[in-house]
């Protein structure tokens, strides 16, 4: 059966969505992520989604579940590389995904995984110089 | 209305309903429609699959070119099967109502991206849905 | 027994024409500025050609079969194309019944008798009478045609999508906001952030009429698209008769950066962006210190 691959790379998960998504394979990756997630103790996950040409009601329900599941295990999850005609479609269709942080590619979404993570860590010596 | 060009795909198993997409694609892109309303008429196709695989473990698509006149040319699907039939249709096409597992956006949100959308069901026989997408609008 | 009419007129082509010609030359209403003598002249002749065709075959009491498809398509061209010109619908209608003149002075000088003229006459003018509405019809549907083409490249150069600086897009709306606009505005929008990698645009509504239920639902579904690709979106440019009639609405916008003018919006983006906009002076002076 079909797989979509996960990288790992340092703290974060990278996968890229190269084939036409259908429900096994989108439930499938949601487990997979889980897995690897507990695993390697990831702090972030980026989804490239920039290849998809659909994003439906059901799939965009398992990138809900995905960022809400990681969430869960101290996992950001950032959605990456929507196309324009997928934006407005799930906007019709009444999905808006509030839940799911987005950029607009693949660089710009590791800069907000490495903010968020910046956010969570305790105040680093060099900033707390302006106190002393 | 004229149609120009018909065919009949079976959907029996969900790599059914990824070659229907392509073949849709091909339909769509022989008319030129734009690249937002292609993807709109494949979500509603989408959602219009998965309710025939999960409820009626199938059906067949029977896929039309259709014209009124030199500009107004689509795409039209029918999607039927021998299911158990909808009992509501009008709960049914409301948001947020689902007798499986789902969001509830289905049929309602299929009804919102395209431009014509028709539904028959007999309880006990099975479930009609016809959606129609213009190339402009 | 062919009638007289169908006899004679169809071999006095030239003359009707002249006769024709000179009538709507000397008419105060000559449009030279329209359309040059030249092309008024192949005009006519074509149309007398189509409606002699007929008249030979002595069959012009309905404007339908088959043998008319040639005048209505001859006076077609000729509306449509006039329409397209700028010719009034009263121009157009005047020249097709400006040859009922001309063809009445060449049936006065070949019939004789007082009755078979007058009766010549009337089915003659009767037959122009149905042609001049036809004529008024293609008349309309060529400026109807026009207006479809209006509007299809109104709302094409009505969505400007602007870069105001690196990373901020702004987006002026002008007129009303409606479903099928909103989706050519979503568009292009989205295009072009993807296109310049932007993470800010700034919708302006400075422009839009008035704010009602359904233009604020397609406001917010571009704000919702906008942040589906990654990038936030403000809206700018709110009157305070828009922000009166949203709030009595009902309308919730909370969720939405919005602000007064598009200096304000662009303001607001140089703070998302960490930028700082300040006088040169006062730069060197923090500089020196």
């Amino acid at each position: 059966m079909d797989k979509i691959p996960i990288l790992k790379m340092g703290q974060y998960l990278l996968v890229t969505v190269q084939v036409d998504l259908y429900d096994r394979l989108a439930l499938g990756l949601e487990s997979d992520l889980v897995n690897m997630i507990r695993k390697h103790s990831s702090r972030g996950v980026l989804i490239d989604i920039s290849a998809v040409n659909i994003v439906d009601s059901f799939m965009g329900r398992i990138l809900g579940n995905i960022a809400q599941m990681s969430k869960i295990l101290d996992a950001h999850t950032v959605v990456v590389g929507m196309q324009p005609a997928v934006a407005i479609t799930l906007i019709e269709l009444g999905l808006p995904m509030t839940g799911v942080h987005t950029a607009l590619n693949v660089e710009k979404g590791m800069d907000l995984l490495r903010e968020q993570l910046l956010a969570q860590e305790p105040l680093t010596p060099e900033e707390d110089d302006d106190y002393q | 209305m004229t149609i120009i060009s018909k065919e009949t795909i079976a959907i029996r198993t969900e790599q059914d309903a990824v070659f229907l997409r392509h073949r849709v694609t091909e339909y769509c892109v022989k008319i030129r429609m734009g690249l937002v309303n292609q993807t709109k008429l494949l979500t509603a196709a989408s959602e219009l699959v998965r309710n025939m695989l999960r409820y009626a473990g199938g059906g067949v698509v029977l896929c039309e070119v259709v014209s009124q006149s030199v500009l107004m040319m689509g795409v039209r699907l029918t999607f039927t099967d021998k299911g158990p039939g909808i009992a509501d249709i009008a709960a049914a096409m409301k948001d947020g109502f689902s007798t499986g597992k789902s969001l509830g956006l289905g049929l309602p949100g299929t009804k919102r991206l395209v431009s014509q959308f028709d539904i028959k069901s007999q309880l006990g026989k099975g479930t009609s849905v016809t959606i129609l997408k213009w190339k402009n609008g | 027994m062919k009638s007289l009419a169908a006899q004679f007129l169809p071999k006095k082509h030239d003359e009707i024409l002249n006769v024709w010609m000179n009538q709507q030359l000397l008419h105060e209403g000559l449009r030279e500025d329209l359309m040059p003598n030249d092309d008024l002249r192949k005009d006519s002749d074509e149309l007398l050609k189509a409606i002699l065709e007929v008249i030979k075959k002595d069959n012009f009491s309905d404007v339908n079969p088959d043998e008319f498809e040639k005048v209505n398509e001859v006076l077609a061209g000729i509306s449509t194309s006039r329409a397209m010109n700028g010719f009034s619908p009263r121009e157009t209608a005047l020249f097709v019944i400006s040859l009922k003149e001309g063809l009445r002075i060449v049936l006065e000088k070949n019939i004789e008798d007082p009755k078979a003229l007058y009766d010549e006459f009337v089915r003659i003018s009767t037959f122009l009478d149905k042609l001049s509405l036809v004529t008024f019809e293609t008349f309309i549907k060529g400026r109807e045609e026009v207006i479809l083409r209006q509007t299809s490249e109104i709302s094409e150069i009505s969505t400007p999508v602007i870069q105001v600086w690196d990373g901020i897009l702004a987006l002026p709306i002008i007129g009303t906001l409606d479903s099928s606009r909103t989706q050519i505005v979503m568009e292009s929008l989205l295009v072009k952030i993807v296109e310049t990698e932007s993470t800010i645009a700034i919708l302006d509504i400075s422009g839009v009429p008035a704010v009602d239920s359904l233009v604020a639902q397609h406001l917010i579904k571009t704000v919702s698209a906008t942040r589906l690709m990654g990038a936030e979106c403000i809206i700018s440019g709110i009157r305070p008769e828009i922000a009166q009639t949203i709030v009595h609405l009902g309308i919730d916008l909370s969720g939405i950066n919005t602000k007064a003018s598009l200096a304000h919006a662009l303001k607001f983006a140089f703070n998302l962006k960490r930028l700082e906009v300040r006088k040169a002076g006062e730069f060197k002076k923090i500089a020196a210190e």
